[in-house]
């Protein structure tokens, strides 16, 4: 695994996003640099506005305040599906797929987004093996047991052949095996796009990260490489209570 | 078997016993079970395949047939009245549903808004009794609607009437070609798309898809087959009135489609046959109202049946057919596809 060159061009950046609901700030100024074929980790506690964050980048929503730059075009505002095509992609907390469509249906409806005829049944073959989903390529995905269904979110969520891929949880619910797994996949992926993990699982991200953010009650707490930001006492404080002890 | 196989045979049975009918039944009773068969298709296809709750497809229906009788009075040929009946549904659906697609209404509002649509198409066309509801040479008439448009004929030949069983063979195989239309839109990226759609609209719009053109596009076409067999059915009844547009309309091809069994095609195809030859049996006593007979029938489906008859019925067929243990999976994968 190796940092991206700070040479490396800043492909993201959100500056100074903000996001109100009927009176609740639930992202306040937070601004946010990510360079090509980075690997960031965003933690902090449940509330802390990771996945409104995300769902910004994303265009779920629209911020309320501030701009969201993917590779020098200007997105907040676009639709989700035209941000999507702009090469973003996004697991969601929630495994998000199309319940009564087999596994490879899934995937080839994310395929088809940029691979037409048998380039798409191809990538969808690629993916099987890869994920090791071959197995289960019948399967209805609403049939598969969480685990499951978070390797075929993340198959559904490559197959768009993202340059930017925003993973919501990737760990939840993993077993310790299944954990080491994604991380696994996770760091190989990081080797050739740019990665945002939000992540509740400190070993998940001790795995992974190589710079860590720190969302505190919609803003940015702390920043910076992951073991010097895991150690910081506010960190600590507002977080990782018992996990540091 | 594969799926293509067993629609093929489906498709195959459903055009002989077409062919067959009209020497059991009149070709009159035949015809209009078609046009229905064709609507219940049409809302099949938004609904069952689209997942597009439309409480509204007489609206279409009935555009369908007054497009076609305004058209005649207005002295168009033959063909130019059929598409102009189809244009007026299928506008109609583009309008309507650019409204409720792009301003992100979903799910059961769908369903209200279009309702309400066609209500208002059926107040509006009851009130248009005075002379000064015309459209051209054609006055719309208020309730009693439009009587006394020309017969359907071979396009640009008026003395090639297009009656009787000539009018049924051509019902008929629209109905064919319609149902083997949106059979092969299913299997085009376009309905793996829709499909995609349906089961999760979200997922769809992060993967990159413009759901609400999709959906728009899925719309459009079933307003068109609804206006298809509204401009049959003008022909058919050489009368149109607004009950055309009334809840009734809505609500039996709503019937149709749940008893058959949403999701598939050849169910709800089957459904409005077999229960428009229902009503048409009840109507001809007077000791049952068929209305109470379907709310009966629509209720006991929905609580034992929820997936349908024909779902049911496939189910059953692989049960017999599929070695013991193996039935459930066979269960699993015909039922899903055999029934379209």
């Amino acid at each position: 695994m190796s940092a991206p060159a700070l040479a490396s061009p800043v492909v993201v950046e959100a500056l100074g996003v903000s996001m109100h609901f009927d009176g609740v700030t639930a992202v306040d100024d937070v601004s946010l640099r990510l360079r090509e074929r980075e690997l960031r980790c965003l933690i902090g506690p449940n509330g802390a506005g990771k996945s409104t964050f995300f769902k910004m980048l994303s265009g779920q929503l629209r911020p309320s305040v501030g701009e969201v730059w993917l590779k020098g075009r200007r997105c907040d505002g676009l639709q989700t599906h035209a941000i999507a095509r702009l090469g973003l992609s996004i697991k969601t907390q929630v495994p998000s797929l199309m319940n009564a469509l087999s596994v490879a249906e899934n995937l080839w409806l994310a395929a088809h987004v940029h691979h037409k005829g048998e380039a798409a049944d191809q990538r969808v073959e690629q993916l099987l093996t890869e994920l090791g989903l071959g197995r289960l390529r019948a399967s209805p995905a609403g049939a598969l047991a969480h685990g499951q269904r978070q390797i075929v979110e993340l198959g559904v969520a490559l197959a768009t052949d993202p340059w930017l891929l925003l993973l919501d949880e990737p760990a939840g619910g993993l077993t310790h095996g299944g954990v080491e797994h994604m991380a696994q996949l996770v760091r190989r992926l990081a080797a050739r796009i740019t990665v945002v993990v939000v992540e509740h699982d400190m070993r998940f991200v001790r795995n992974i990260a190589q710079t860590v953010t720190v969302f505190h009650q919609g803003r940015v707490l702390a920043e910076g490489d992951a073991d010097a930001v895991l150690a910081d006492p506010r960190v600590r404080d507002v977080y990782l209570g018992r996990e540091a002890a | 078997m594969g799926k293509a196989r067993v629609f093929g045979w489906g498709f195959g049975a459903a055009a002989a016993a077409l062919l067959l009918a009209p020497f059991l039944f009149s070709d009159y009773t035949l015809t209009l079970l078609c046009v229905q068969a064709l609507l219940a298709l049409s809302l099949a296809f938004v609904w069952g395949v689209g997942g597009i709750l439309c409480f509204g497809q007489a609206a279409f229906y009935g555009l369908g047939a007054y497009g076609y009788a305004v058209c005649s009075l207005n002295g168009a040929d033959a063909g130019v009245c059929v598409l102009g009946g189809v244009a007026a549904a299928t506008l109609f659906a583009v309008a309507l549903g650019a409204m409720m697609f792009y301003g992100r209404i979903g799910d059961v509002y769908l369903g209200v808004v279009t309702l309400v649509a066609t209500l208002i198409l059926y107040k509006y066309m009851n009130s248009t009794a005075g002379s000064e509801y015309a459209i051209g040479s054609a006055r719309l008439g208020g309730f009693n609607g439009i009587p006394g448009f020309t017969p359907l004929y071979v396009p640009g030949r008026p003395d090639w009437p297009i009656t009787g069983t000539a009018l049924y063979a051509l019902v008929a195989l629209s109905l064919l070609g319609c149902w083997a239309l949106c059979r092969w839109l299913m299997q085009r990226p376009f309905g793996r798309v829709l499909a995609g759609t349906r089961e999760n609209e979200l997922r769809a719009e992060l993967l990159g898809y413009d759901v609400r053109w999709v959906r728009l596009l899925a719309f459009a076409l079933g307003g068109a087959l609804a206006g298809l067999a509204g401009v049959f059915y003008a022909v058919w009844a050489e009368l149109v009135t607004p009950e055309l547009f009334s809840l009734g309309t809505s609500a039996d091809a709503i019937i149709w489609v749940l008893v058959g069994g949403l999701g598939g095609l050849a169910g709800p195809i089957a459904g409005a046959m077999a229960l428009g030859a229902l009503k048409g049996l009840l109507g001809a006593q007077q000791m049952v109202s068929s209305l109470f007979v379907f709310g009966a029938l629509l209720i006991g489906v929905v609580l034992f049946l929820p997936r349908g008859l024909a779902p049911m019925l496939v189910a059953g067929v692989a049960r017999l057919r599929a070695p013991r243990g193996a039935a459930h999976t066979t269960h699993t994968a015909a039922s899903g596809e055999a029934e379209r």
